[in-house]
């Protein structure tokens, strides 16, 4: 059973310079307990998509067409008071930095506790603490940490906090953007280790959002690759490692330092990731792609093929072989 | 050569942090407490650590940017064919000595003045020490500019940094940081701040270069990865202290210290494969080190080129 | 091969064409701009028009002109009751174009009868589109002259205090230490000093004219607030990593300190002295309103000459001597206070609208 379905989303932003499609024609889905990678470099639209799904787009930012089905409802047509029951109890999220956007001056305990009345007004302050004590459990966070400030805590910490937060209110489906970005490499290990455990026991959903391709491959079932708002690749992470059809993604698992295996000289790709602000026609990995051939066509439309079982990737890929 | 070009001793910089106006209280945070290592002419040495370790603080006080509290700095002097403490250095002979060490910034958007354009960016570590004509420096700036991939440079040396893209600016930045052709760059974390398809290019870059001018480098980061690519030895630090050091290759292959092997096992791997062992804290092999440690020394080598710190971390990890 | 200060020029004429943009954005500032271009056109418009001789000097010059009115007048006697007949209560006599026989001191002028007096200050007409004062002289040409002082204090008051501040505050931002706190204690100093009584007390000393009065004031604004805030800008630019990259090169501190530092603090500089603008020109018309400052003529004169000479409390009667000089004030300081605004937007990227 799909718990989500993206189907040709679009958005734009306005800007003074002009409409900028940061999301174009992105199509996934997503299965009860299952987690999704997105990963792509800035600009690439993979935060949009995330702030999409739950119409958290910044004002001058709108889904300009496609569908969002969350369990069976399209939420792109909800009005904003259906949509504050979707948000948090449907479908939560810990954004980029989201450490840091605690309020300094209250507690940690009440500010989870304000979650919570939000969507269930009718539960006892006991009841409340007692989620509490078991939602801190499950991060691995001392009951008494609801009690303190946020300046008290460390960075892993109130990370765990914030994970604590986004399953206050019973999600089915978790959006993690960047969520141990800025966090010491052994604290992001215990970070992604509880989201691990907690996506287990409760059998959440996740979507998974990161710039770090090492990060995807060990937390994600399913995976997308993102460029200049589109999605290149698309396809069970397994696979897409072991058979990388897309230069795109050929080119970041080749320019991706690793401690283990032997040292290789790594590849690296021209240019950079294109300004969405001019519009691009056709390819808009073409300027960039080391695979150019005479068969080559930078002005052809983007579109996903299936290559292999529910591996999708670029037209252009598709046809040429490894 | 094989001599060393700096050697480190126990270096020391230490805060001291007031409690108040009021207060008698007066806190000391050992930043850097007491770290030794020499870097060989034209090779490399990876600093990595976590936030909060020292290797910033050690970045600075060896650029000479902050005065360092305790311990010993020594650069190879080429006219008196021995090792020089930064100690006896000052005015003009401090001034022309720091045309010798450079350093790379890891913010690009905050490295370069947003007033100034790229020629002048360039140009000035030419004009502050008076090499040649005005233009015998602004062929130079061309040159460089050509070396680290900006080309055609006419078209870059009017720009403003605002103008270009954070690898464009690094390049800058590396540029600036070349043309006076250091023997010594200190790298803080150059690429952390960039996109990762981008990241490659500037560090082939700075490795070519490294190898052409024969520079040598300390390269801080936090991505063990990172510092394998770049670095033939790596140093890591823990609280201010470095607790083990050692050939990449071999660190990366026969880690001993229980932090470093916690800190390698916590990497993610890109490859859904791979399984990492979850590294559980044994002190057993590090306590057996310690009681055959028979010179009481701070760096013990247990293979050839290859120090694990005696200090007591117990408490901490 | 384009020339490299063909390149050079060309980078900065589209910066200069994109803060340009960005100011438009704000309606603010772009209206305060207009304002204050309003009244730059009055003030170079005087000159202009006595140059050309469009205007006789004898009679328009703010100061010394006289222009005559003569009006028939017919002489009354107010009577000591009211109300009676003909008028509803004092104030009614004399009507206008009437004279009671007992203010007529230099004429033995009988009831019944018309004179001619002078008749000042003058209602605006043809010829003087804003009246006259109550010596005959043009009001439209002293705003224009009044204006003429308000740029010239006002801009020679800022740019002086905003030179001492940004000084000051770069300085205690670079040297820290004792420097640093015996400015900044001086700057409380000066910020605790309430400036108006100040200003009283040097006037009682010293005869105050108008360039005495811009070092004053541009010199206690520049040592005062401003200094602090400088010196936080200053403090900020200071730990960006490219000035560590000059210390490292081996830059001196002072060459660090003008060829870095300053640069980077210019934009808050320019800011704060469009502000300091706005107080100056006000300052100015409440000294001259309460007669303390030696001018010829000023907005601030023009209405301490109606109130000493009991104009104000005539109410809307004698307008033309009060509300061209007070709006003129209120409109050139809010100029150029929106001017500020407006400019704040461009400097300071988080103000912007998306």
């Amino acid at each position: 059973m799909n718990i989500l379905e993206v189907k040709n989303l679009n958005m734009s932003y306005e800007t003074l310079e002009g409409s900028v499609a940061a999301v174009k024609d992105v199509t996934f889905s997503l299965k009860e307990g299952e987690s999704f990678g997105i990963v792509g470099e800035s600009g690439c639209g993979k935060t949009s998509v995330a702030m999409s799904l739950l119409q958290l787009q910044a004002d001058n930012g709108k889904i300009t067409s496609g569908e969002i089905i969350f369990d069976g409802k399209d939420i792109v047509k909800l009005n904003e008071k259906e949509l504050r029951d979707v948000r948090w109890s449907g479908i939560s999220i810990v954004f980029q930095g989201a450490m840091n956007s605690w309020n300094p001056v209250v507690k940690i305990g009440e500010q989870i506790r304000e979650a919570i009345r939000e969507h269930y007004p009718d539960k006892t302050k006991e009841e409340n603490t007692d989620k509490i004590n078991e939602l801190f459990n499950i991060v691995g966070l001392d009951s008494s940490i609801a009690d303190r400030y946020p300046h008290e805590l460390s960075g892993g910490m109130k990370q765990r906090a914030v994970i604590a937060l986004a399953l206050s209110c019973d999600p089915k489906l978790i959006i993690a953007d960047e969520p141990t970005t800025a966090l010491d490499v052994v604290i992001q290990d215990q970070i992604l280790n509880e989201i691990r455990k907690v996506q287990d026991i409760l059998g959440l959903s996740l979507i998974y959002i990161s710039h770090d391709i090492a990060v995807i491959a060990e937390m994600t079932d399913n995976m997308a690759v993102m460029y200049a708002g589109r999605i290149v690749e698309k396809g069970p992470t397994k696979e897409v490692f072991e058979n990388p059809r897309h230069s795109y993604t050929q080119s970041l698992l080749a320019s991706t330092p690793s401690v283990v295996g032997d040292k290789i000289k790594l590849k690296s790709l021209d240019g950079e990731p294109p300004s969405l602000i001019n519009e691009q026609i056709g390819c808009s990995f073409a300027p960039r792609c080391p695979n150019k051939n005479t068969s080559c066509n930078p002005n052809h439309n983007m579109e996903l093929v299936e290559v292999a079982s529910d591996h999708y990737v670029d037209i252009c890929n598709a046809e040429r072989s490894k | 050569m094989n001599n060393n070009l700096i050697e480190v001793s126990n270096l020391e910089k230490y805060f001291e942090i007031s409690g108040g106006i009021f207060s008698r209280n007066k806190q000391v945070v050992k930043a850097v407490d007491g770290i030794s290592f020499n870097i060989p002419y034209g090779s490399s040495l990876g600093l990595v650590g976590q936030s909060g370790c020292g290797k910033t603080t050690t970045a600075r006080a060896l650029s000479l940017l902050d005065p360092k509290t305790g311990g010993d700095v020594s650069f190879y002097n080429d006219e008196t064919k021995s090792m020089q403490s930064i100690d006896e250095l000052e005015g003009d002979e401090l001034k022309k000595f720091r045309r010798n060490i450079q350093m790379i910034f890891q913010d690009p958007y905050e490295s370069l003045n947003p007033r100034w354009n790229i020629k002048d960016i360039i140009l000035e570590p030419l004009n502050i020490h008076n090499i040649g004509n005005l233009s015998d420096r602004e062929e130079a700036v061309f040159e460089i500019l050509k070396t680290v991939g900006l080309t055609p440079p006419e078209n870059y040396m009017p720009r403003f940094p605002h103008e270009l893209s954070g690898g464009q600016r690094q390049r800058v930045s590396i540029a600036r940081t070349l043309i006076m052709k250091p023997k010594f760059v200190v790298c803080d974390e150059p690429t952390s701040m960039l996109d990762v398809s981008i990241r490659i290019s500037i560090m082939d870059l700075m490795l070519n270069l490294a190898k052409d001018l024969e520079v040598s480098y300390l390269y801080i980061t936090h991505d063990l990865a990172v510092a394998r690519y770049m670095c033939d030895r790596i140093a890591v630090m823990f609280n201010g202290k470095i607790v083990e050091i050692a050939e990449t290759e071999e660190l990366l292959s026969n880690p001993i210290h229980p932090y470093t092997k916690r800190l390698i096992s916590s990497i993610p791997i890109p490859d859904p494969s791979y399984n990492r062992t979850k590294y559980e804290i044994d002190f057993t092999e590090l306590d057996q080190i310690i009681s055959t440690n028979s010179g009481n020394a701070d760096m013990v080598e247990v293979k050839d080129n290859h120090y694990v710190a005696t200090h007591d971390v117990k408490g901490l990890l | 091969m384009k020339n490299q200060k063909d390149i050079a020029k060309d980078i900065r004429r589209k910066a200069l064409k994109k803060n340009w943009t960005m100011f438009k954005q704000s309606k603010l500032g772009m209206l305060g701009l207009y304002i204050v271009l309003f009244f730059l056109f009055l003030s170079l418009l005087q000159p202009f028009l006595f140059i050309t001789g469009i205007w006789n000097k004898g009679v328009y010059d703010p100061v010394v002109g006289y222009s005559e009115q003569f009006q028939e007048f017919l002489v009354v006697e107010c009577p000591k009751e009211y109300p009676t007949e003909k008028y509803k209560d004092r104030g009614d006599c004399p009507a206008k174009l009437e004279v009671n026989v007992r203010t007529l001191f230099y004429s033995d002028a009988q009831v019944g009868e018309t004179i001619i007096q002078n008749l000042q200050p003058a209602p605006p007409s043809a010829k003087h589109i804003l009246g006259t004062d109550s010596l005959g002289r043009d009001v439209f040409s002293q705003v224009m002259e009044g204006s003429q002082v308000a740029f010239l204090l006002g801009l020679l008051s800022a740019t002086l205090g905003v030179g001492i501040s940004t000084l000051l505050g770069t300085i205690a931002a670079f040297f820290g230490g004792r420097v640093d706190a015996y400015l900044m204690r001086q700057s409380d100093l000066i910020l605790m000093l309430p400036t108006l009584p100040l200003l009283f007390i040097i006037s009682a000393f010293a005869e105050l004219k108008v360039w005495h009065l811009a070092v004053v004031l541009g010199t206690i604004g520049g040592l005062g607030g401003s200094v602090i805030t400088i010196k936080s800008q200053a403090l900020q630019v200071k730990v960006k990593p490219f000035v560590d990259s000059a210390r490292i090169t081996g830059g001196s501190r002072m060459n660090i300190l003008f060829s870095h530092v300053l640069p980077n603090v210019a934009p808050l500089a320019l800011l704060f002295m469009v502000f300091s603008v706005t107080g100056a020109i006000a300052s100015e018309s409440v000294l001259s309103f309460l007669g303390l400052l030696n001018i010829d003529m000023s907005w601030g004169l023009m209405i301490y000459l109606a109130q000493v000479e009991g104009f104000i409390f005539s109410g809307m009667k004698f307008w033309w001597l009060i509300l061209p000089a007070g709006l003129s004030v209120t409109f050139l300081a809010g100029g150029f206070y929106l001017v500020g605004r407006g400019l704040d937007e461009v400097f300071n990227p988080r103000l912007r609208q998306r």
